[in-house]
């Protein structure tokens, strides 16, 4: 299987790549549009400068050289939800070209897949077929959206790289907060390319294009079928045909689409209503400075400096936000492992039973920092302190006020603890006896009876210390 | 309009005159010379009414504004007629096409923005060319303009309605368009004055668009002063085009007062061919005459590329217009008429909402940008477009400061009289340069031949504007006082 | 290089123009006729260094990335030829996907 990845994402800007129109989500038909992405006559498109801004970061991101020259082009067709009849595009000149996206950290480059190119584009409106008797409903709203597309070389070589591939990309977008990039929602689009090498075959078999995939899972699952597909009528001696195929999920099937009656011509040439886009060096250098520590590098220091398993820094660099929220409880005072094991745990299980991000739990970094600390101090015990973060998630309070509310403070007074030890043992005289004798293996027992007196208030690590003090004397 | 633009203005403020006097004038003269659709066919689409109203509203209130700040309405109450394809919200925009028939313009051109701004009248929107594809003004979906010097005339094109407008007495500034030679072909056939500032000058913003980066929204005046009030209304840097320049417009009326000395002005060979009339020939060296008397110095420049500017033009402008004309799809505005399902009405729509010229000038550019001959045309073109802006670019760093040219080959011809498309193209022959370079370009009237008007044309630096001002004030003024 | 009947056929295809037949060949000579004079600057040497033919420009071109958006002054449906509940309306294309609902 050869594999190579054409993947759309919108950029995380206010306004359009071309128009002051917002680019918000969910506005009534059409609302969001003006003369320029409706294409009024006479309308002229000017550039958004977060956007090149965007473009070029997730294009340092990925490695790319990011060129101080590129050029936007139009691209010719007709379809009703282009309205300028071309859309603008980058062609012969892109943003940037030559990144690397390495499939494992620190693996070897054959581990990695090149990046041939990432340029800036806008996208189309919607086409609404099914509405309408007879008609086609457009809704230009999504017309002249920021987007990049990144051009994978043909490097991937089975479907679970495909995946892999797409999660690590989508992990550097959310870092660098270039987009949300959201395959279900429509911020993140894959198309594949895929053709057969047959075995000792050196030259690269036909490929296909497969469209219509919309989650990470059913690019590889339509990656698998289209594979079989083409395996099967090599088998046979037959061909495979260079044609576009599209994925249905829920037969689990690619299907060829339907063959346009004219072949494309787009007709590309400079677009005459931009000029050139020119970045300086110094533009270009702030924007690789302002470029934040990326999720392979996050994953490194984490297990570098706080000494944590791969597995954990994997988990904790998910996203930028997790990572940030764990690196401010360390801050805070935690031991990192200690600070790990709680945001794995505790944290993540809050999250998903809630089903919120990391910024809307009520806990507060430092307030877990805290908490954490009370544990290691002894103030309170490990399940008590569960207890507390279970109410501390929902309210935000402090770990302290809901310990004395709850009264959940462990008890480490040594005059308390000796007159619950004295109970214990007036009560129970022949176990009392044994241990005090030299019968050590009783004290467990005895620690189990006091702390059961304290009605589990008692710090048992104290309670221990007692009693052992007590057969010394 | 007897005033001039700045005369009308000044009354205005000043209280001798209302507004809607001046714009009761205006349409009072074209009955007079018969500016509808029988007559010469200069207007397209006019709201008397609406126009009156407008003009007593003006009036209406106080003329506070001069007292503070005189400079706050440098055209206040001027009446301006504007070229049907620079979209206005308040008449059609119909760029002299059927498929724009009905089409209103829900956001105003910058330049008309600017033109309100200043205080004119937006009185009407004038005939041209469909789209601007023409250079007679024969190519409207709404029948030709007349020249009114001669009705048996074409006016020049494509901006040949605002020429007529201005020629005709009607108003003393109009704007027009160029991609090749709109405004300056049709002033020279007209007999007045037609500006065409720097690529970049003026915003592009609400121009309909024929070719991109050929465009320019021109300006027509009855005399140089006029031109000149106009565009300093509508020149400068516009947020919405993003090839609009930051460079500040200068006071281009102060033109008027330089002397010529030490102005360098250059006599390009290539614009002077055997071939050329020698009664236009004449009219250009009496005003080189004219000019070196007043003091400037002249002398002769090559520039090589001249004869390919049409070849170059008519593949560049033709591309970008087929892209440029994409929108015209029935989807969103304009005419939509039904076929066979969503391809039937593309090709209803477009095959009978374009006339012939644009038909071809369509065909001509998808054909010149499509697969596998694009590089013989479209780059070739191009390159070759950079040759002709080198040729500009090393006679003015060689210390000349304006060029003087014929304006156009001809005088204006019969209606009818030119059928073959490249022989109607070769009337661009001397001002498409211009367009091509991205200089700026001004005809100015300096004489006639058989009655019929000619002028001629001034060519300056990118952004130089003012130098070809004070040329042209400098030789209007001299013909007025008839020194040779 | 001259223009075949099948060229502008294609061509017109392409700019969703549709060519009367009788018109077809007169359409030919006369672009013919006009292509015939650009053969002129296939002699003419150009190289990379000449340039692309772009006008140098001056401006920044580019815009910050705040509103407001650019107002209408009219509404969508009074120069739109057909609106339903916001959305333009166009007849159904014959070759739609029923999946691929997207443009090229
Ligand atoms: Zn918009």
């Amino acid at each position: 299987m050869v594999v190579g990845l054409e993947v759309h994402v919108h950029l995380l800007t206010k306004t359009k790549l071309f128009c002051p129109c917002s680019t918000e989500f969910g506005a009534t038909p059409n609302a969001n549009t003006c003369p320029v992405c409706l294409a009024l006559p006479g309308a002229l498109p000017v550039l958004n400068e977060a956007a090149v801004r965007l473009a070029a970061r997730a294009a340092y991101a990925l490695g790319c050289t990011v060129h101080e020259d590129s050029v936007f082009a139009r691209k010719n067709y007709f379809y009703p939800d282009l309205p300028k009849g071309y859309q603008i595009s980058q062609f012969d000149r892109p943003l940037a070209t030559d990144g690397r996206l390495a499939l494992e950290d620190g693996a070897d480059e054959a581990r990695s897949v090149r990046i041939h190119r990432v340029h800036m584009e806008e996208d189309a409106g919607k086409s609404v077929h099914d509405r309408y008797a007879g008609s086609t409903a457009i809704d230009l709203n999504r017309s002249g959206t920021p987007l990049i597309e990144i051009v994978s070389e043909p490097d991937l070589r089975s479907a679970a790289d495909a995946g892999a591939f797409l999660r690590r990309l989508k992990q550097i977008l959310e870092y660098t907060e270039v987009s949300d990039a959201n395959m279900e929602e429509g911020s993140l689009r894959v198309d594949a390319n895929i053709s057969t090498r047959g075995p000792g075959a050196s030259t690269l078999g036909t490929k296909t294009e497969i469209k219509n995939m919309n989650s990470f899972s059913g690019v590889e699952r339509a990656l698998e079928v289209e594979f079989a597909r083409q395996c099967a009528l090599l088998e046979r001696g037959e061909r495979v045909v260079q044609q576009t195929m599209l994925w249905d999920a829920g037969s689990g099937t690619v299907r060829p689409a339907r063959s346009k009656e004219e072949s494309h011509d787009y007709r590309y040439f400079p677009e005459p209503d931009l000029p050139p886009l020119r970045l300086t060096r110094e533009w270009l250098a702030s924007v690789r400075t302002d470029l934040p520590e990326l999720p392979a590098a996050r994953r490194q220091r984490f297990v570098e400096s706080f000494s944590l398993p791969a597995y954990d820094a994997d988990v904790l660099t998910a996203t930028r936000d997790l990572a940030d929220y764990f690196e401010a409880v360390v801050a805070s005072g935690a031991e990192a492992k200690v600070a790990a094991n709680w945001v794995m745990g505790e944290v993540l299980a809050r999250l998903k039973d809630a089903g919120i991000g990391i910024r809307e739990l009520a806990a507060r970094p430092a307030q877990l920092g805290v908490l954490l600390a009370m544990v290691r101090d002894g103030a309170v015990s490990h399940s008590a302190a569960k207890a507390i973060f279970a109410q501390m998630a929902k309210t935000g309070e402090d770990p302290a006020v809901i310990a004395d509310r709850e009264g959940l403070r462990q008890v480490g007074d040594d005059s308390q603890l000796s007159a619950w030890i004295d109970g214990v043992l007036a009560a129970h005289p022949d176990e009392a006896g044994r241990f005090l004798a030299g019968e050590k293996k009783l004290q467990g027992v005895l620690v189990g009876m006091v702390m059961k007196a304290s009605g589990g208030k008692a710090d048992p690590k104290k309670v221990n210390q007692l009693l052992a003090g007590r057969v010394a004397t | 309009m007897s005033l001039s633009a700045r005369e009308t203005a000044d009354g205005v403020r000043s209280g001798q005159r209302t507004t809607r006097s001046v714009v009761e004038e205006v349409f009072r003269r074209a009955d007079e010379v018969g500016a509808g659709k029988d007559g010469l066919n200069i207007v397209l689409h006019e709201d008397r009414e609406a126009s009156l109203r407008e003009a007593d509203l003006r009036d209406g209130k106080s003329g506070a504004s001069y007292l503070v700040n005189p400079n706050a309405r440098p055209l206040k109450g001027v009446p301006v007629y504007v070229k049907d394809n620079i979209a206005t919200t308040t008449l059609r925009t119909t760029c002299g096409s059927r498929i724009l028939a009905d089409y209103v313009s829900p956001y105003d051109a910058t330049v008309v923005a600017r033109l309100r701004k200043a205080g004119a009248l937006i009185v009407g929107k004038t005939n041209m060319d469909e789209f601007a594809m023409g250079s007679s003004t024969e190519n409207s979906a709404y029948g030709p303009t007349k020249n009114p010097i001669d009705p048996t005339r074409v006016p020049g094109g494509s901006s040949g309605g605002s020429a007529a407008a201005v020629a005709s007495g009607m108003v003393r500034i109009a704007l027009g368009s160029e991609t090749g030679g709109s405004v300056r072909q049709p002033a020279s056939f007209c007999g007045i004055v037609g500006v065409k500032p720097t690529y970049g000058r003026v915003s592009r913003y609400g121009l309909v668009a024929f070719a991109s980066s050929l465009d320019q929204v021109g300006v027509f005046g009855r005399t140089v002063d006029d031109a000149a009030l106009g565009l300093q209304a509508i020149a400068g840097p516009d947020p919405r085009d993003a090839t609009s320049s930051p460079i500040e417009p200068q006071a281009y009326h102060a033109a008027q007062h330089d002397s010529l000395e030490g102005l360098v002005i250059g006599r390009p060979r290539e614009y002077f061919p055997d071939s050329l009339d020698p009664r236009i020939r004449d009219i250009c060296d009496q005003a080189i005459e004219r000019l070196k008397s007043l003091g400037a110095e002249v002398c002769d420049v090559s520039l090589p590329h001249t004869s390919l500017a049409i070849p170059v033009y008519y593949i560049v402008a033709p591309a970008e217009a087929s892209s440029n004309l994409a929108r015209f799809d029935g989807v969103r505005y304009g005419l939509r008429l039904s076929g066979d399902g969503l391809e039937g009405m593309y090709e209803a729509t477009r095959s009978n909402g374009f006339g012939p010229e644009v038909t071809r000038r369509i065909l001509l550019g998808t054909y010149v940008l499509s697969a596998g001959y694009y590089d013989a045309y479209y780059r070739k073109a191009m390159a070759i477009r950079g040759l002709i802006r080198r040729d500009f670019e090393q006679v003015f760093a060689a210390g000349v400061h304006v060029l003087l040219t014929p304006t156009a080959p001809t005088t204006a011809f019969k209606l009818g009289a030119i059928s073959d498309p490249y022989e109607m193209y070769m009337s661009d022959i001397f001002t498409a340069t211009a367009n091509l370079a991205g200089i700026p370009g001004m005809s100015v009237p300096a004489g006639a031949v058989e009655g019929l008007p000619v002028g001629v044309q001034f060519l300056a630096s990118h952004f130089d504007e003012y130098r070809m001002f004070v040329a042209a004030y400098a030789l209007e003024r001299a013909i007025a006082g008839g020194a040779v | 290089m001259a223009v075949s009947e099948f060229d502008v056929r294609h061509v017109a295809q392409l700019a969703r123009l549709a060519i009367d037949p009788a018109r077809l060949p007169s359409l030919v000579q006369e672009l013919n006729g006009i292509l015939g004079h650009m053969e002129a600057l296939g002699a003419v040497e150009t190289s990379p260094e000449t340039g692309d033919g772009r006008l140098e420009t001056t401006a920044a071109g580019l815009r910050s990335d705040e509103g407001p958006p650019i107002p209408l002054a009219a509404a969508r449906e009074t120069f739109a030829p057909q609106m339903a509940d916001g959305f333009f309306l166009v007849p159904r294309l014959a070759t739609h996907e029923d999946l691929g609902s997207r443009s090229p």
